[in-house]
């Protein structure tokens, strides 16, 4: 996908609390934000995207609400990485010529509503799966459980690796004033935090925050008559995984396939990667998506993130340098959009001096939606500073 | 020990046989009537080959494949993966035993666990003792 479309605006809601606001109002706020980093106005907008965090039918009452007149919209709605996906929709739009500026929208406000994860379930009787799960208690931290259970046992991987992505985290969040957790952990800090559900700690799981993100997406001959450095989309990939009819395996994820995708559409190697952007909605989802990537061998994740290794400055791979749904926000519990504008921020150079990667040029931000124990999605993105 | 009170399941067109049979004690489990294969959760159409499929009785025996127990839970409970004698990994919980010595690997039988309501059995399983 060389020159297909470039990400031009980026912009993260600095709210984490927002008791006064409505969700679509911060969808405005973080659409003008947007907007105004790139440089474009709301007239300049011709394809739309939001997706299940988005009030009412989506794109058809946010279109409305923000004013916007579009040629192109997308509800893909497949959780929290749906908006890692709009970006490679937005840049296949873009190629295809269906429109030439592309809005994406998130937010929302769980923390003031007092929803502590998204609704896994839905009442709905017509889901075919709720019939036969919905009575066993599933929640959103133990289906994310049972992959770290059973990657312990498959490959001897300790609480203690699995906390080290977290201390990692923290030590990106010290820097982020609108951080919500900004203390410094340490490895026994996380495992003497309390079990939420075996084998994952408080201190594994991100926080519940309210807020939001926008991306702007144009093609290269807008992009280049702006006055930001130029990020282009690279590769893209996506792909989902299931219970396979019973055949499940929770040694692997979605990022498998989405990953190898993107890798392959860039023409680039896990080893050519400065920075990464890998949505933490528990530490056992980036330690998947590590593996899953290509960043080490399957199995080897606990060993690799250990000791510092995604500490920005200290180690090989440094991840979310916002702090990010760890420390920092998990705006609508969905954190897709902010792995995104974090990457944009390192590739440009405009992260925090503290943890920005010399020379970035070659970011990834990957991200798991659903449930990582049983249907789940991936979506994987590739992004080159020109 | 007082254990989780779990609700009654949601019966649509697809699994009201299966809790039929759950009501008097038996345990299906659904195979593809052109292969043979068994798959979980059941369904109309095979999701190997989308052929017909067919209920069949299924042993109740199996083994831990992944587990979780929700501490912050009052009481706590212990959700599952158990992979089935016949196959297929099925979502369950584990009950009536010790949440403490619960591993991956351990055998574990079935067990009609009766829900709030009209008491319609969901299957859950027990570790067994070697």
């Amino acid at each position: 996908m060389q020159e297909g479309a470039f990400i031009v605006g980026a912009f993260e809601h600095p709210t984490r609390k927002a008791p006064d606001k409505t969700i679509a109002q911060l969808h405005a706020e973080v659409a003008a934000g947007a907007l105004a980093d790139a440089g474009l106005t709301p007239a300049d907008v011709d394809g739309y995207f939001c997706s299940g965090d988005a009030p009412g039918m989506g794109p058809l009452t946010m279109a409305d609400y923000l004013g916007l007149r579009v040629r192109h919209y997308d509800s893909t709605d497949v959780g929290g990485c749906s908006y890692i996906a709009h970006v490679a929709h937005a840049a296949q739009a873009i190629a295809a010529g269906k429109c030439n500026v592309a809005l994406i929208t998130l937010a929302g406000r769980p923390r003031s509503e007092g929803l502590t994860t998204m609704p896994v379930r839905t009442a709905d009787e017509r889901n075919p799966d709720s019939t036969w799960e919905n009575h066993f208690g599933i929640q959103t931290v133990n289906m994310y459980a049972m992959v770290a259970m059973r990657h312990m046992y498959e490959f001897g991987t300790t609480p203690e690796q699995l906390a080290w992505i977290k201390v990692a985290a923290s030590h990106h969040a010290q820097h982020n004033p609108n951080a919500m957790l900004r203390d410094v952990v340490s490895v026994e800090d996380v495992v003497n935090s309390p079990l939420v559900a075996d084998p994952l700690h408080r201190l594994d799981c991100c926080v519940v925050s309210d807020g939001g993100g926008a991306l702007v997406v144009a093609r290269p001959e807008v992009a280049r008559e702006l006055k930001r450095p130029l990020v282009a989309v690279r590769g893209c990939g996506e792909s989902l995984k299931g219970t396979f009819g019973g055949e499940v395996d929770l040694t692997w994820s979605a990022a498998r396939a989405s990953g190898a995708g993107a890798f392959a559409e860039a023409g680039v190697t896990p080893a050519d990667i400065k920075y990464a952007s890998i949505y933490d909605s528990f530490t056992i989802t980036v330690l998947m998506q590590i593996e899953d990537l290509g960043f080490c061998a399957k199995g080897e994740g606990g060993r690799f993130v250990a000791d510092g290794n995604l500490i920005s400055g200290i180690g090989r791979l440094p991840f979310n340098t916002d702090g990010g749904g760890l420390c920092s926000n998990h705006p609508a519990n969905r954190g897709g959009v902010t792995k995104v504008i974090e990457a944009v921020r390192q590739a440009r150079g405009e992260a925090h001096p503290a943890v920005q990667v010399k020379n970035a040029d070659l970011v990834i931000a990957s991200g798991i939606g659903g449930l990582l124990g049983a249907r789940h999605a991936s979506a994987t993105l590739i992004l080159e500073r020109h | 020990m007082v254990e989780r009170a779990i609700p009654s399941p949601v019966i649509d067109a697809e699994s009201a046989p299966f809790y039929a049979a759950a009501r008097e004690g038996r345990f299906l489990v659904r195979r593809c009537t052109e292969t043979g294969r068994f798959h979980w959760y059941p369904r109309a159409l095979c999701p190997f080959s989308l052929k017909e499929t067919e209920w069949v009785e299924a042993s109740g025996r199996g083994a831990i494949y992944s587990y979780s127990v929700m501490r912050r839970a009052d009481p706590p409970y212990a959700i599952a993966y158990v992979r089935l004698e016949e196959g297929p990994v099925m979502l369950t919980n584990i009950v009536e035993s010790d949440f403490d010595a619960l591993a991956v690997g351990q055998k574990v039988g079935l067990v009609f666990v009766p829900t709030a309501g009209e008491g319609t059995p969901v299957p859950c399983f027990r570790v067994v003792r070697p």
